[in-house]
């Protein structure tokens, strides 16, 4: 049986006629829309490789349904820049070299925009490791990431004060 | 992973009728289900997906000042509601010190209660397992077993539950609202599931086709928000289930605990509620050696069932620490490390 669903991606609302109910968003992402930003790491939920922004929060696309989020508004990798303009993050993570192999880097950039908008972690570096604990990086590039995130972090409040003032 | 067929029903009562029948499962968030899915240890026919269903996110307090929750609100938006952190702290803790941001992001209420074992066994199809194929065996009795089960197992199964959230829940006398093909019913969470006896495939008290709706906390569970912790020990810090955990809650009255509550994570098939700790703890002062009572009165029917014995000496240890924790009193916030016993925060002294 074939089920229909929409899904807004990047802002882009796309229609898809599933005759599978078996495929996740995160396949998804990747076999129909070739947006191949979002990886498949252990496709379990251990990782956090692939990391999206569902309805504006986190989650691990590998394991949800594409059946099941008929609706969702959907942020990856490819929708953070503004054209050749990199999400701060995205700049933060280069400026402090948090990665190497670059491979769990969407997943973490994800990650860390999601964790700022969710506010529980502010500019404590301790909660930020505790908060971006669902995302590994094998080649150990935590301390980087760690301070990517307080960077980025703080320009946002930085932002936030200017536009309260 | 199986095929299966995808309903997704508009009603409650469509939902309970999709799922009476042989071979279906309810989908939530799915993130076990699916996990469990792709590795063929769960093989459903049907997928009853719940999670369009209307009026099941809701956090409601009654007017009896019970507080019920809906089985989809998530364990993020539960552990952040700034009421609920406040009246139900343990509760929050515990939910913060599970899985990961994005698994809370997803996972729901009700599916975290219904969480399959993490039994290595359980989930490798090549074993012998008893709760996967019933009369089979059990390979994790001969195998790596220090992280199974030192209270109510069996020869047929020694799985733990590895809830956090159950964990505090139970302590507090939550009370689980179902759906049947029979109407609305409830029952005690601590009755919700089994332990392994010869049955270790029958894990909870749910017939066919019954839907957790809500989950509800009576009114006297908010009288521990002074004095509740939850304590897990885990073999990383952050992002891994129990090895065995604690929630401890107290209500003390001119220096005297009025009521303690306490129930143990890691170390049963179930959510272990110490009930003849608890009575030893009521009407006396807060002190160590109450708790050390209280710690060997929690463990006093715990046995190995294998390589495990440390996890006793070890329950007893964490039962002192969260109720020295608890005395304390609950922090303003949840530490940055939830239930770590390395929280920067913590201000324990060690059992």
């Amino acid at each position: 049986m074939n089920h229909s669903i929409s899904l807004t991606v990047n802002g882009a609302r796309r229609d898809f006629v599933l005759d599978d109910p078996r495929v996740t968003l995160l396949d998804l992402l990747r076999e129909r829309l070739h947006l191949t930003g979002t990886k498949k790491g252990c496709d379990r939920g251990q990782c956090g490789a692939c990391t999206i922004l569902v309805d504006g929060k986190r989650i691990n696309s590998c394991l949800a349904l594409a059946v099941s989020h008929d609706g969702a508004d959907i942020l990856t990798i490819e929708g953070v820049a503004r054209g050749d303009q990199l999400h701060p993050v995205q700049a933060a993570f280069i400026a402090h070299d948090g990665f190497q192999c670059g491979f769990c880097t969407p997943g973490q950039v994800m990650s860390a925009i999601g964790m700022m908008q969710e506010a529980q972690a502010g500019n404590d570096p301790e909660r930020i490791r505790e908060c971006m604990s669902g995302n590994l990086c094998r080649c150990g590039a935590y301390a980087g990431i760690v301070d990517a995130v307080l960077e980025a972090q703080a320009g946002m409040d930085e932002t936030n004060q200017r536009r309260s003032a | 992973m199986k095929q299966f067929d995808y309903v997704r029903p508009a009603t409650v009562t469509e939902a309970v009728a999709a799922a009476a029948q042989p071979g279906a499962v309810y989908l939530a968030a799915g993130t076990n289900l699916l996990d469990l899915m792709k590795g063929g240890v769960s093989r459903p026919d049907r997928l009853v997906d719940v999670t369009h269903l209307d009026g099941l996110d809701q956090i409601e307090t009654l007017a009896d000042g019970s507080l019920r929750i809906g089985a989809l609100v998530s364990n993020a938006d539960l552990a952040h509601d700034p009421g609920f952190a406040t009246s139900y702290p343990a509760v929050a803790e515990a939910l913060l010190s599970g899985a990961s941001a994005q698994l809370r992001n997803a996972a729901t209420v009700g599916g975290n209660l219904l969480q399959r074992t993490r039994c290595a066994y359980f989930y490798d199809t090549a074993s012998r397992c008893n709760k996967r194929e019933a009369g089979t065996g059990c390979d994790a009795r001969d195998g790596e077993n220090r992280g199974h089960a030192v209270l109510g197992w069996s020869e047929s199964c020694i799985a733990t539950h590895p809830s956090d959230f159950c964990v505090p829940l139970v302590a507090l006398d939550a009370v689980v609202e179902i759906e049947g093909r029979n109407g609305r019913r409830e029952i005690a969470l601590d009755e919700l599931h089994r332990l392994p006896g010869n049955t270790p495939e029958r894990e909870s008290a749910l017939e066919p086709g019954d839907l957790i709706v809500a989950l509800r906390l009576p009114p006297a569970a908010r009288g521990f928000s002074a004095h509740a912790r939850y304590l897990k020990v885990r073999e990383r810090t952050s992002y891994a289930f129990a090895v065995v955990s604690a929630a401890a809650a107290l209500r003390i009255e001119n220096g005297k605990i009025a009521e303690a509550r306490l129930a143990l994570g890691g170390v049963a098939a179930k959510p272990w509620r110490a009930r003849a700790a608890e009575d030893v703890l009521r009407g006396v002062a807060p002190t160590a050696d109450a708790f050390q009572e209280a710690a060997w009165r929690a463990l006093a029917d715990a046995k190995p069932s294998g390589d495990n014995a440390f996890k006793i000496e070890l329950a007893r240890r964490i039962v002192v620490r969260a109720l020295t924790l608890a005395a304390a009193g609950t922090p303003a916030r949840v530490p940055a490390l939830p239930a770590s016993p390395f929280a920067s925060t913590s201000g324990a002294i060690h059992a």
